[in-house]
């Protein structure tokens, strides 16, 4: 199962990129694959603030209903609208279909690395 | 309490499905994909382990009036070879389960029940069987049950035995199905719980294996897909199929389910009849409803449902985003005074106000051929 390493993870099974003090998050290959194919997105206007860990959006598969939670304190600069439209995206290419952006000064490298994730998913196999 | 696993679990293994604990067993959710599974049902030919099911028989000089009694739909209409969908009742006209009865002579008949209800509707079964001259049989360990079910349903279990194109919808036979150099034994019913034509074959555990791989193998020329649970349960919400659990339970008559055709008060006796007279009279204080979303959002269980001025008038019981329809869909119970059909309600998604209409089930019907 694929996990790259140019990116940090979360526990919840999210992805995240940073670039120039700009973040990316999405789903991983794992959460993808978890919930089957996504139908549903719903995710926060840009301008809004939130915390690490609130839960700030939902995705929804043909079976199942679960939460976004952000991955680091910051606030929402630009959403995939695109992807909102065709959320099955994320099952085909679960990194290349990112949720939102977001702006952030708290510190990246909290997130869990690609070793640190892929030990996570095999603990909870 | 350990999960049980079903005489297939090791081919749903090697086609790679994810497996879910389910009603005690550990059944595959989904090989692929569940719209794919979906779509294959809708369009070609589909294969699922029902084996978790159970299968109960009631044997002996009385078995005729003990069905009588446990069921509401009308059993006298049965004879060797049909079979009806019916709810088996409490005294209150709730559902204790929803069952197929199959009779093999007025002596004989198997009941398939829900796995979930098996130990009660067993108890249920043998509790009501006391009055009569009956023996009631729990088989459900022994079977293996595969639905096989989309178009060319037909065609493939044709190719095991000829004599399964003669049997009419909700009619069943004794059939020997030819799989490799065997002769086995197979009670093939034209039944199934996906809106399409199909079957639903019950072989004996030894023989599960090689029927499983058989129908795999031969039913590569007709696109044939093996399904999970994830399928199954869009399948039969597009057809309205009722889920006992989420749209049928111990707090809902059939009256109130929309499942009147399943209730014969003037057949005689069984078990919850006076419930369902009085509540007749009384006047039904709830309806099953489909609703079509005309605002964005997934309903979903549990959901509620408000009336335009706020006030709640019911709840979701099943809702998904349908594969086949491309639309999200859900069938819930709605107060009679707030049911008609075309009016305008709220669903509460995520504490927001969403519109949708009460609309007539089911969503999806196939062509008649």
């Amino acid at each position: 199962m694929s996990i790259p390493n140019d990116l940090r993870y979360t526990k919840e099974h999210e992805w995240v990129r940073h670039e120039d003090g700009v973040f990316t998050v999405g789903i991983t290959h794992h959460a993808q694959d978890q919930l089957g194919d996504v139908v549903f997105l719903e995710l926060p206007d840009v301008g809004t603030a939130f915390s690490a860990g609130d839960a700030f959006g939902v995705v929804e598969s043909v079976k199942a209903v679960s939460d976004l939670y952000a991955p680091l304190s910051g606030e929402v600069v630009e959403v995939n609208e695109a992807l909102v439209e065709q959320p099955e995206t994320i099952n085909a290419e679960p990194y290349t279909s990112w949720l939102l952006k977001f702006k952030s000064d708290a510190d990246f490298a909290k997130l869990l690395s690609a070793d640190a994730y892929e030990g996570l998913l095999k603990a909870e196999a | 309490m350990s999960l049980k696993r079903t005489p297939l679990y090791e081919c749903h293994l090697e086609a790679g499905a994810k497996i879910v604990p389910f009603a005690g067993y550990e059944m595959p959710v989904r090989y692929t994909s569940d719209k794919d599974e979906h779509m294959s049902v809708r369009n070609d030919v589909g294969l699922f382990d029902v084996s978790h099911m159970g299968e109960v028989f009631i044997e002996g000089e009385e078995a005729l009036k003990t069905v009588q009694m446990l069921f509401s739909n009308d059993a006298q209409k049965l004879s060797e070879g049909k079979s009806m969908y019916t709810g088996m009742l409490n005294d209150q006209g709730c559902f204790v389960d929803d069952c197929i009865v199959y009779c093999f002579s007025d002596r004989k008949f198997l009941v398939c029940v829900n796995a979930s209800n098996r130990d009660k509707d067993v108890e249920h079964i043998k509790t009501v069987a006391k009055d009569f001259r009956v023996e009631v049989r729990d088989e459900s360990e022994d079977w293996v049950q595969i639905a096989v079910q989309g178009p060319q349903a037909r065609a493939l279990v044709a190719e095991f035995t000829e004599k399964s194109a003669e049997i009419s919808p909700f009619c069943f036979a004794e059939l020997k199905m030819n799989i490799g150099d065997k002769s086995v034994k197979t009670l093939v019913a034209r039944t199934g719980y996906t809106g399409e034509d199909g079957f639903e074959l019950y072989v004996k555990n030894d023989e599960g294996k090689a029927l499983w791989n058989a129908l795999v193998e031969k039913g590569s020329k007709y696109k044939v897909a093996c399904c999970g649970l994830g399928a199954r349960d869009t399948l039969r919400l597009e057809a309205a199929l009722r889920l006992y659990g989420n749209d049928i339970d111990e707090n809902h008559t059939p009256l109130e389910a929309g499942l009147s055709w399943t209730v014969k008060l003037d057949a005689g006796n069984f078990v919850g009849k006076e419930a369902l007279e009085k509540q007749k009279e009384a006047g039904i204080p709830k309806r099953m409803r489909g609703f079509k979303m005309l605002a964005r959002g997934i309903p979903r269980k549990g959901y509620a449902v408000q009336n335009l001025e706020g006030k709640n008038i019911g709840v979701i019981t099943s809702g998904t985003q349908a594969p086949y329809l491309n639309a999200p869909i859900a069938m819930g119970y709605v107060d009679t005074d707030n049911a008609a059909f075309g009016a305008r309600v709220n669903i509460i998604i995520r504490d927001k106000p969403v519109e949708a209409e009460l609309v007539r089930l089911p969503f999806y019907k196939r062509d008649e051929k």
